[in-house]
């Protein structure tokens, strides 16, 4: 076949000729591609307008969220409750910034431990290389070959769940494929020009990590994280879904959303719509501001490495997240 | 190749153990006991201890696990506490249900994500891009429980189009038998994994758009309609192979919420009910084979980038 011949024909992963110079152009390129992005630019915007909602609005819109008041359950939309009542007397529109903060407090810190131990674990993994690299990426398949969902559900059982404990749990899923991006995109840059020039000026090896190979390494770092935040929200709805999110009177969008999918075909719409769109607007933004970074960081990859950044690809993989639960 | 093979082999060996050995200890540390689970709160002390003298349940942890091994090495999976049956033949019994409904969704999701991901990548930054990313984002937020009641609202319950329930038959040539009850459950997994493929599609179409060959495909005066079909089809799909590839574990280990929400009695549910209900034998037993999926899906991964790019070979490891 005339395209396999083609195919075979073109060169490999282009040596990239970067430095360091260009690589910290390339960052002004990213940004101004990023800036000029409308996913970009419609995905901070929600994600600011979601945040104010949650964290400002009960300073604005004072609610009791934490007695029962069965005198005025399920009530519909209107006079003091915009949203309604759910099914024990809380007010619908008070409970869903709860809930937002709930999950969004989550989300970040899922965010930031994943991508924090994550980064390390991968570098460390990808510098050392050998039986350490083989041991440490063992582990790591150990952990991947178990179904996070079942996972979560045995771990739910042993700890009884709150907001920190929920947090540690799911990032525990959420670290292992951050680890394994990043040990990638470190294997992929140990054998450029600049990391070997910087080894023979003498760099140590926690020099080498901090100064050359993470600020390399920082987009796909970046762009999974974002992916994580929305990862870890869905996470908690299932697990509420389950009946194992947060226990009441604590409130997040999930266990909200599958409270009132019981009432769905009764026509309690106002439990229903409401939690679902914040939840799907919240995912959506950071999925959009994901996106945007990638295709910000493309812009760099395809000025890097012109003859096949699908080279890159292969090596490195992008943040597969897996199957939802 | 060989000695590709064997280290491969010999990593997997490696994994599938620690695997075993993390799921045995992390469910002994669930609170509460099996027999508690099985027998009921009211059960006497003397059953209790009948039953955990029956099952082993008191002989210290390693001694367990050494005998569940040499249990495993010799095929026996161990007998079900709940169920009475062995681990295997319920196994047996429900894995094919689960080939067929993950593997129908994830036929169905890629035969939509492949062609939308090529349309989107040659009309890329355009209105009808822009739009498909929107939904395409809309249904990667939806959770699964959400989208699966959402088809049954508006199907099953309103227009009756479809049952609610999946077919409830014990053998796979029943269940096919009964594909209308088929379609909710499996639209509802292939819409949930359907963004994924198409996002991974767009952007490697998007890579191989800029390649230089296809300027040489088109200067021989291929059509575009050849162009796309043959050459950028095929550059462009590797990336997606490793994700299905590493998305075999799922079609062993089912998918929870979707058999929950339809009662479809597959490795989920199975999983699911043994997690609760203390199960040992279940758990460990699921946990195995869905540790051997993980490994072969990944090693079938790879071996599928070697047939269909001829320029990756793993010759000599």
């Amino acid at each position: 076949m005339p395209a396999a011949e083609i195919t075979r024909a073109a060169p490999d992963a282009a040596a990239p000729e970067a430095g360091e110079v260009a690589v910290r152009g390339s960052g002004r390129l990213i940004l101004s591609s990023f800036a000029r992005n409308w996913q970009a630019r419609i995905g901070i915007g929600l994600v600011l307008l979601i945040v104010a909602f949650c964290f400002l609005g009960p300073v604005l819109y004072r609610t009791n969220q934490v007695t029962v008041n069965l005198n005025i359950h399920d009530l519909a939309p209107g006079g003091g409750h915009p949203l309604g009542t759910d099914d024990t007397g809380y007010d619908v529109l008070g409970r869903l910034m709860l809930g937002g903060q709930s999950s969004l407090e989550l989300g970040f810190a899922v965010s930031v431990i994943t991508t924090v131990v994550g980064t390390v674990y991968g570098a460390v993994a990808g510098l050392a290389g050998g039986i350490v690299d083989a041991i440490m990426m063992r582990v790591l398949d150990t952990f991947l070959a178990i179904p996070a969902l079942v996972l979560l559900l045995v771990l739910v059982n042993i700890f009884s769940p709150n907001l920190i404990i929920l947090i540690a749990l799911i990032s525990m899923l959420s670290w292992l494929s951050v680890a394994r991006l990043v040990r990638g995109e470190v294997l992929s840059l140990r054998p450029r020009d600049f990391v070997l020039a910087a080894r023979m000026m003498g760099s140590t090896r926690n020099r080498l990590l901090r100064r050359h190979l993470l600020p390399n390494a920082i987009g796909v770092i970046v762009v999974s994280a974002t992916f994580t935040i929305a990862d870890a929200i869905l996470y908690l709805s299932t697990l509420s879904f389950l009946g194992l999110g947060l226990p009441p009177p604590h409130a997040d969008w999930g266990t909200m959303l599958s409270n009132g999918l019981n009432d769905l075909f009764d026509g309690y719409w106002w439990l229903v719509y409401p939690p679902a769109v914040l939840l799907i607007i919240t995912l959506i933004a950071f999925s959009l501001i994901g996106d945007a970074i990638r295709d910000s960081l493309d812009v760099r990859l395809q000025r890097r490495l012109p003859v096949r950044t699908c080279a890159w690809w292969r090596r490195t993989g992008r943040p597969w997240r897996g199957r939802k639960p | 190749m060989t000695a590709y093979l064997t280290r491969r082999v010999g990593q997997a060996l490696a994994v599938v153990v620690g695997v075993m050995i993390l799921t045995f200890i992390l469910i002994h540390m669930e609170p509460g006991s099996a027999a508690r689970s099985i027998l009921g709160f009211r059960a006497t002390a003397a059953r209790v201890a009948i039953f955990n003298n029956t099952y082993g349940l008191n002989e210290p942890l390693y001694k367990q696990f050494g005998t569940y091994l040499d249990q495993l090495v010799h095929g026996n999976f161990g007998i079900s506490y709940y169920y009475q049956q062995p681990v295997s033949s319920l196994i047996a019994q429900r894995l094919p249900k689960d080939i067929v409904l993950v593997g129908l969704s994830t036929v169905l999701a890629l035969l939509i994500a492949i062609p939308l991901g090529i349309y989107q990548a040659v009309d890329r930054n355009r209105i009808s891009d822009n739009l498909l990313t929107g939904a395409t984002f809309t249904l990667y937020a939806m959770p699964t429980f959400f989208v699966a009641l959402l088809l049954i609202g508006l199907l099953a319950v309103q227009t009756h189009v479809f049952p609610p329930v999946a077919p409830q038959n014990q053998t796979v040539g029943g269940m096919l038998a009964d594909p209308r009850a088929l379609v909710l459950p499996v639209v509802t997994l292939a819409l949930v994994t359907l963004a994924g493929y198409s996002r991974y599609m767009r952007s490697s179409v998007i890579d191989t758009l800029a390649q230089d060959y296809l300027r040489v495909v088109r200067a021989k005066g291929l059509p575009e309609r050849l162009v796309l079909s043959r050459h950028v089809l095929r550059n462009s799909i590797l990336p997606v192979i490793t994700v299905v590839g590493l998305s075999v574990p799922n079609i062993v280990g089912g998918a929870v919420i979707t058999e929950d929400i339809f009662n479809y009695q597959g490795m989920g549910q199975l999983y699911y009910g043994a997690a609760v209900q203390h199960d040992f034998p279940i758990l460990l037993g699921a946990t195995f084979i869905v540790g051997i999926a993980t490994v072969v899906g990944n090693l079938a991964a790879d071996i599928a980038y070697g047939i269909l790019d001829p320029r990756i070979r793993h010759a000599g490891g």
